[in-house]
């Protein structure tokens, strides 16, 4: 019995409905679009709602980057593309942000910023940001109907004062178009600011949970915050408040992994996003330049969420 | 230079494909390669579970599922499972009568003496759970001895042939019968049944889609719920009326005649459970009449049994007991409102899958370098004004 698998894995009836859910996910910016969701080769949870999406809307001659972490090389990645590969006859697969003309990607947007001709996909193992306020996906949903976010805004409240900080560091919640707030999938903070306005369409798919949502292209997307404590992406300031930059190519602008280097033992950073790093690594070769740094947040572009009576 | 030892995977993966299929043959020169026969019908219970797992019925590919994935029930199940999403769905049966099954075992807890007779079959439940030696040196002689002894031997004590009827009578319709039971639901059978493979679960969800959803669970997972539920959190003993075991006919139109024809039969385990009335006026609810509760001709309602009832492909008592009482705790938690988890729809019907639960679980071994920098950068904040409080005070 010989198993010969149709062009991207899934039966067309699949492929259908997750073309559907997806246009409707377009059409109601930020709404979780629930849709059957079908197994797929490999785990729930590493990756199979992206995947579904990738499987469904990629067509041949089309161009691929699939990431990680931001790197085209771990693990995961690589198994993804490579399955990718095998089921999509026709496809073209790279490493390069700007050549892709379709993006999957866990838990990092590139540092390249996209472009409108460009797609990309979230992988999303939790998409409803009220679960931490509320377990019940009955009474989720009215909440979300509802606009109700006020639980939401009370966890920040009360991490301001136990921690005097909000505690969230990535899967930040965010609204979208004024209404519904997002899991933005486990972006950093970093990577949130991306989604305003984003030149290119966002789709977030989560296979386990069944459900598929948008932030179309220029789309209002801000995080929550408060007036008077604004939405702050990661600091990477050493301790004299300098900030730090990729030992590998120097650049100071952009997310870095921070690791022991196993000969000297000591910690070290470099980017996070590769491809990011290889074009940085070149082009200050060539130009003798490092590229300038900024991490405060927010930029002007995005208003605050102002809760009333505060 | 370089990246961090978990990037540059691609080969990596390889490695530990070619790793895994080497320690399945690492027995040697002595080893013989598991044809899928053999797990079929001597691995006969662990294929079962497979089969009802994966949610297709392909004893050959649930063989197969188990012989790559080296026997994880999980994983087979799981094999499985993603072979379906590359299938299309191309027509539906009618609903099927299991009082037509052709049972290989047939038992009840309610009735000493039940219609057609208790049917004992193959089961493990009065066994001595002693090791069996003689098991560990087994001649392939000795082997085949088994089944012409078996054969020679049931002709000598058994009832004939002729008193065994074709198929048995259900427990529950002499209850029924007796005004024990609620009355069947008859617009039930005209109401398409809920397609978990082709709906999302939206809550609330109609009884069709929870009993889906459990046939197809994973079967630790089902008992833990429901042994939750039989023990205390919860309060009901329930009785078994029927479990039956046995082979389904399907039944599908002709393609030209139009008439039910049979094409082929599929191994299920079925349970119903009955539980201790509910009392009375407790059972109306908006949006119709619910189980517990049968009307009589001046519409008053009347106390009766409340029922649940579990099914699966293969031979899986344990599920099928389980999910009658778990289907039992999510009606009256539909019902009344869940006082405890195991009658609470979705925290029952979102969890008992072992392709989701298992997957997830997996993932956590996958890298999380970036959400893990952003937790650190998180702590060392607070930490940091901690601190600052500290000194200032």
């Amino acid at each position: 019995m010989s198993a010969s698998y149709p062009f991207g894995f899934l039966n067309e009836y699949a492929k259908k409905e997750v073309r559907r859910s997806t246009l409707k996910a377009v059409a109601i910016p930020g709404y979780q679009v629930p849709y059957s969701s079908r197994e797929m080769p490999m785990g729930r949870g590493f990756g199979t709602g992206g995947l579904q999406l990738t499987l469904s809307l990629l067509g041949k001659g089309e161009t691929l980057k699939v990431i990680d972490q931001g790197s085209d090389d771990s693990v995961n990645a690589v198994n993804l593309r490579s399955f990718i590969e095998m089921t999509c006859e026709g496809i073209n697969t790279t490493t390069k942000t700007d050549e892709a003309d379709f993006i999957q990607s866990r838990h990092r947007i590139p540092e390249t910023a996209l472009r409108e001709d460009q797609l990309i996909v979230l992988q999303v193992p939790y998409p409803d940001p009220l679960v931490v306020v509320e377990p019940s996906e009955d009474k989720r949903k009215i909440l979300h109907g509802e606009a109700d976010y006020s639980r939401l805004l009370v966890k920040l409240y009360e991490d301001i004062v136990k921690f005097d900080e909000i505690t969230i560091s990535h899967r930040y919640p965010t609204r979208i178009n004024g209404h519904y707030v997002i899991d933005p999938s486990p972006i950093p903070r970093w990577d949130v600011p991306k989604l305003n306005q984003s030149k290119a369409l966002i789709l977030l798919g989560a296979g386990r949970e069944k459900k598929i949502y948008a932030v179309p292209p220029y789309t209002k997307a801000e995080p929550l915050a408060f007036e008077d404590v604004p939405f702050r992406v990661e600091n990477f300031s050493d301790e004299n408040g300098q900030r730090r930059s990729c030992q590998r190519c120097g650049c100071t602008s952009s997310f870095l992994d921070e690791f022991v280097d196993s000969k000297t033992g000591k910690k070290v950073y470099q980017c996070s996003d590769s491809d990011w790093c290889d074009a940085q690594g070149s082009a200050s070769v060539a130009e003798g330049r490092t590229p300038g740094a900024t991490d405060e947040y927010p930029p002007t572009n995005i208003e605050q969420v102002v809760v009333a009576n505060g | 230079m370089g990246y961090v030892a978990i990037k540059g995977g691609g080969e990596a993966i390889e490695g530990t494909k070619t790793v895994f299929d080497y320690l399945r043959t690492r027995q040697g020169d002595t080893a013989k390669p598991l044809d899928t026969d053999t797990i079929e019908h001597q691995l006969r219970l662990l294929h079962s579970r497979v089969i009802s797992e994966g949610g297709v019925y392909h004893p050959r590919l649930a063989s197969l599922a188990i012989k790559q994935a080296q026997g994880d029930t999980l994983e087979a199940a799981f094999v499985l499972r993603a072979y379906r999403s590359t299938q299309p769905r191309l027509v539906e049966t009618p609903a099927l009568n299991t009082e037509n099954m052709r049972i290989t075992r047939r038992i009840s807890a309610a009735f000493k003496d039940i219609p057609g007779g208790q049917m004992l079959g193959a089961t493990t439940d009065y066994h001595l759970r002693l090791m069996r030696m003689d098991l560990l040196d087994e001649s392939p002689e000795r082997f085949c001895a088994v089944a012409k002894e078996w054969f020679t031997k049931k002709t000598e004590t058994d009832i004939p042939d002729s008193v065994i009827p074709d198929t048995f009578p259900k427990v529950l319709e002499s209850l029924r019968n007796e005004g024990l039971l609620p009355s069947v639901d008859g617009t039930a059978r005209n109401r398409d049944p809920f397609d978990i493979t082709r709906e999302p679960l939206i809550f609330p969800v109609p009884r069709s889609a929870a009993l889906a959803t459990m046939a197809r669970a994973e079967q630790g997972s089902l008992l833990a719920i429901a042994y939750s539920n039989m023990r205390g959190y919860g309060d009901v003993h329930p009785t078994v009326a029927e479990l039956r075991v046995g082979y389904l006919p399907v039944m599908l139109p002709h393609p030209i005649t139009g008439e039910l024809t049979e094409i082929g039969e599929v191994e299920i385990t079925e349970c119903e459970v009955v539980a201790m009335y509910e009392e009375q006026g407790s059972s109306s609810v908006a949006g119709g009449r619910m189980p517990g509760a049968t009307e009589d001709e001046e519409g008053n309602d009347k106390p009766t049994f409340t029922l649940g009832y579990g099914a699966c492909f293969g031979h899986n008592e344990v599920k099928a007991i389980s999910m009658a009482i778990l289907d039992r705790a999510l009606q009256a938690g539909m019902k009344n409102g869940p006082r405890n988890p195991s009658e609470d729809p979705e925290f029952v019907l979102l969890h008992v899958d072992g392709i989701d639960s298992m997957g997830f679980c997996t993932h956590y071994k996958m890298p999380h370098y970036v959400t893990f920098q952003s937790d650190m950068d998180r702590l060392r904040t607070t930490q940091q004004k901690q601190n600052n409080k500290e000194q200032t005070i």
